[in-house]
């Protein structure tokens, strides 16, 4: 695969210069003249139907221009979502609620004052109805949640079953089997991977503004999938894609949470259309707690069975996972990312059955891995348990049944094929960063000093760059959209008359660092110099067709769409330049912005002189088209697998429970890197995100549907002093499924973290026999578990 | 009051937030709202040179006085030490958090030029950022920090360096 030098250079931020002086536009800096602004009332019970709402108060107020409830918008039908499996969420609540802060009333006002106190007017009256929030107790179906589903298990998903389609046998009775060996050792621990709040620390907003005298509706959106956006609105509103821009300027985190279509961003749209001004709407923190997805929310039971002598023989996942109240984009799919990375590194037998289930919460969906950190803390979990069990050193266990450098690709039980990988180099690799036997060695001295230090080593493969596109017929297609594939990514790349560079791709990123990597790209293929090439993303009206930013796809899909026009745009350039230096164009070599005869440096001609001519049809060769410019979409014949082993060293106290990281090492394998500086922040913030649920994230509903965790007061995530510095390294085992040989990186530390800090701890409690605690490990519960166990 | 060395008078309703008025009344967009509730950081400015959430104060309550937003900060185009640590470092990533970040920085270096790993961590623990687990930031605070005392800075800790 083609891999070349200027890949691979930690080249600074072409975005920052904007954000470090306070120039960056996010949504909410956007205020055109006459702005409406947006207050939702939202529900403060979990369960009820409303028996009464009176708005007149509300609308009689001065500066207020329109309320709305469920009465104006139910032509528009429930918010359209990707896997419309499950009751989808009612625009405007629908004479009844069913979490709380649901919308169920809009005001439209002169400002945002106004509008937050013509809310408090309105009048709402409900017959509270017991809600249910415990998974176990949602899943036996005591109370149904929406009883015309008959049921509160919208799916369940398992290696056969809904995979049939694709040959695949249950492999159950393998594992069964096994369990029956004379020489087995079964370990099985119950685990809860509690639900999360994504908190994106920009909230979300939405400005839509409509012209009547063109039809046309502009909608400025917090969002992660401009494209998906727009389709969403078109579709909803029974618009033409034609007559829908959407644009994602600065977006200040996602994680997940902004590449949801949010009734939101449709009620403001449709508002504005209405009034025919812009309004705007921008989430409080409590509404981003409230009524911004969740993620992660399972409970569960891993079973790994193997030998004495650490052969794994078969392992098995059987969980419940939260929907919350209704299904939005990807909801109920959610889980079945989990399926396909359920047997991690390792080859063995794999059974996956997990149950979809209804409560009366906020809805779930894609948080940072998006059911790739539940599924691999389960095994890894397990596996831990099980290399305690027999005596073996994890990280040994882990080696000894991992899939070989020979053996890819890689067929899984889930019926995909691995790409490349050699997880044993990155643990290698890990052992020399970390000084694995030296660390042992400072553990056991402080055990013997009678201090509670743990080493945990943590171990994952994920997926993404997702295709092939065989997915999009099996719930992954954005066609609930107006979108053809979820699958493509797209690139255009121009060179304009002076020889700068124009790159326009169709994805939305939130602090991923595309303007700069997307240049290093097209620089590395033309030659011209980084600072003479601005990057473009995020509108629809101006960029190829795409997608969006989420799922790590980015680099793997747009970007291998971005290299492919790169060529074709190199290719053209090559016989224009031939012309112009009468040479012939595989003699022509492009380098420090302008194009010369190989080995002869000085017959050159600048990219200026060769845009110039592109335009020019008499300069042009015989059968070249005028122009120098190619746009390319481009879809993945599988997805990508980056892998990776993490390490953590941890010192319990006793006295309060307070877990401290002393060490973090991480070794991680996206492929080839274009931009090393790029590719280690996304990392550290992957690991800081998979700490915070391990050691302090907790979306907490209490037994009535309360949200006790709406405030960034009660919902803790990690601040500068409780996390160390990272000690990163990296493994280069390119894919061959793209032509950069790039993996993606975006969601890797955060699926190789939490359960890191887990084992971890546990090994500093095992001493004390302690087996397992369940995440968050805030003090108390540490503190508890340390007391149990010398009880 | 004095915003970034500009006199600027208004009268606004006694409710209204410093960082609406900064944002919308001012059009300074630069200062950034996260969760109104004083915790994130987000809309951190400089009042009377002390770092102030301004979220947590209302604009009479800072009448009189002299406020430095993130876009006050560079001076006759040079960016400050910080800000430059930001950029050479990765500091930021969404960079929605970055100006409250910056401003929080700034603060504690006036106080401690020389501040250890823990102290840039305590320093700015009161700036929450979801996007960069800290490291870099604290890399862009000890490459600003050298800087300002005029030494070289630390190389990055990437592979490959600069």
């Amino acid at each position: 695969m083609a891999t070349t030098s200027v890949m691979g250079g930690a080249v600074r931020r072409r975005e920052d210069p904007a954000l470090i002086r306070g120039m960056g536009k996010y949504t909410d800096d956007f205020a055109p003249p006459g702005t409406l602004r947006v207050a939702f009332l939202r529900s403060p019970v979990a369960r009820a139907k409303i028996i009464r709402l009176d708005t007149s108060r509300a609308k009689a107020m001065p500066g207020v221009v329109a309320v709305y409830t469920h009465d104006d918008v139910e032509h528009l039908g429930p918010l359209v979502a990707q896997v419309p499996v499950g009751k989808l969420r009612p625009l405007l609540a629908a004479g009844e609620v069913n979490h709380v802060g649901e919308a169920i009333a809009m005001v439209v006002a002169e400002d945002r004052y106004l509008a937050q106190d013509a809310v408090e007017a309105i009048e709402v009256d409900f017959d509270v109805l017991p809600a249910v929030v415990d998974l176990r107790k949602a899943a036996s179906d005591e109370i149904i949640v929406h009883e015309e589903l008959g049921t509160n298990v919208l799916h369940t998903w398992t290696y056969h079953g809904y995979w049939e389609a694709l040959g695949l046998e249950d492999q159950t009775p393998l594992i069964d089997e096994a369990m029956q060996r004379p020489d087995a050792v079964v370990v099985s621990i119950d685990m809860v991977n509690q639900r999360l709040i994504p908190v994106a620390i920009e909230p979300r907003s939405v400005l839509a503004e409509y012209e009547p005298g063109y039809g046309r509706l502009t909608v400025t959106s917090s969002t992660q999938v401009p494209h998906a956006l727009a389709g969403a609105i078109a579709t909803q509103l029974g618009m033409h894609q034609r007559d829908v821009r959407v644009i994602a300027p600065e977006v200040g985190g996602g994680f997940g949470s902004k590449l949801n279509v949010y009734n939101d961003e449709i009620l403001v749209s449709w508002a504005s259309m209405q009034l025919g001004r812009p309004v705007k709407w921008t989430e409080t923190r409590r509404e981003a707690a409230n009524s911004t997805i969740h993620g992660r929310g399972w409970v569960g039971t891993a079973t790994l069975v193997g030998t004495r002598d650490g052969q794994f023989l078969g392992y098995k996942l059987e969980a419940i996972a939260d929907m919350g109240a209704y299904s939005q984009n990807f909801t109920v799919a959610i889980p079945l990312l989990g399926l396909w990375i359920a047997s991690g590194q390792y080859k063995m037998p794999t059974a996956f059955k997990v149950d979809c289930v209804v409560t009366n919460t906020m809805t779930t969906d894609a948080y940072r891995g998006a059911g790739r950190p539940e599924a691999i803390y389960y095994l890894e979990r397990a596996i831990d348990a099980y290399a305690r069990e027999i005596g073996m050193d994890p990280l040994e266990v882990r080696e000894k049944n991992f899939w070989q450098p020979d053996e890819f690709p890689a067929t899984m039980g889930c019926g995909f094929a691995l790409d490349s990988g050699d997880y044993a180099a990155a643990t290698r690799r890990l052992r020399e960063i970390s000084d694995y036997e030296e660390l042992l060695r400072r553990r056991d001295q402080a055990r013997a000093e009678g201090r509670l230090v743990g080493i945990g080593i943590g171990s994952y493969v994920e997926v993404c760059g997702f295709g092939p596109a065989i997915l999009a017929d099996i719930g992954f297609s954005w066609s609930a959209y107006g979108q053809p594939s979820a699958f493509n990514g797209s690139g255009l790349v121009r060179v304009n008359p002076d020889g700068t560079a124009t790159v326009i791709i169709g994805t939305g990123p939130s602090g991923q660092g595309h303007k700069t990597t997307w240049a290093q790209i097209v620089s590395n293929g033309l030659g011209i110099p980084i600072e003479n090439i601005r990057v473009h993303h995020g509108d629809t009206e101006t960029s190829p067709m795409g997608i969006g930013t989420f799922g790590s796809r980015s680099i793997a899909v747009d970007g291998s769409a971005t290299y492919e026009a790169t060529q074709k745009v190199r290719e053209k350039a090559a016989k224009i330049a031939a012309k112009l230096l009468e040479a012939a164009p595989e003699d022509i070599v492009f380098a420090d912005g302008r194009a010369h005869v190989a080995g002869s440096p000085d017959r050159g001609v600048d990219w200026s002189e060769i845009a110039a001519a592109a335009y020019q049809a008499h300069k042009l060769p015989e059968g070249v088209d005028s122009g120098l410019e190619e746009t390319i979409v481009w879809t993945p014949s599988n997805a990508t697998w980056p892998f990776g082993t993490h390490l953590a060293m941890v010192e319990v106290d006793p006295e309060t429970g307070n877990v401290e990281i002393l060490e973090y090492y991480a070794v991680d394998d996206c492929g080839n890197q274009i931009n090393p500086m790029i590719v280690n922040g996304q990392v550290h913030g992957g690991i800081a995100q998979g700490v915070g649920q391990a050691l302090f994230e907790d979306a907490i509903y209490d037994e009535d549907g309360n949200l006790l965790t709406s405030s960034l007061v009660d919902y803790i995530i990690p601040t500068a002093a409780d996390l160390p510095s990272f000690k990163l390294a990296h493994t280069v085992t390119p894919t061959p499924v793209n032509p950069m040989g790039v993996k993606g990186i975006g969601e890797a530390g955060t699926i190789g973290s939490a359960h890191t800090i887990v084992n971890a701890v546990v090994d500093a409690l095992a001493p004390l026999g302690v087996k397992h605690v369940d995440m968050p490990l805030r003090p108390r519960r540490v503190w508890a578990a340390i007391q149990e166990a010398r009880a | 009051m004095t915003v970034n060395g500009q006199p600027v008078t208004a009268d606004v309703e006694p409710r209204t937030l410093l960082v609406h008025f900064l944002r919308e009344h001012l059009r300074l967009t630069g200062t950034h709202v996260g969760c109104e509730t004083g915790y994130c950081g987000a809309c951190t400015v400089h009042v009377d040179g002390e770092p102030v959430k301004s979220c947590t104060m209302f604009a009479v309550q800072a009448d009189g006085a002299s406020v430095t937003t993130i876009e006050g900060l560079a001076r006759d185009g040079q960016l400050h030490p910080v800000q430059e640590g930001f950029w050479e470092r990765h500091g930021l990533q969404c960079g929605y958090c970055t100006p409250g970040m910056i401003m929080s920085s700034v603060a504690l270096l006036d106080k401690n030029d020389r501040p250890t790993e823990e102290e840039i961590r305590h320093g700015i623990e009161g700036n929450l950022c979801r996007c960069t687990g800290y490291h870099n930031i604290v890399r862009a605070v000890e490459y600003a920090a050298a800087r300002m005392r005029g030494e070289e800075p630390p190389a990055p800790d990437w592979e490959g360096g600069e």
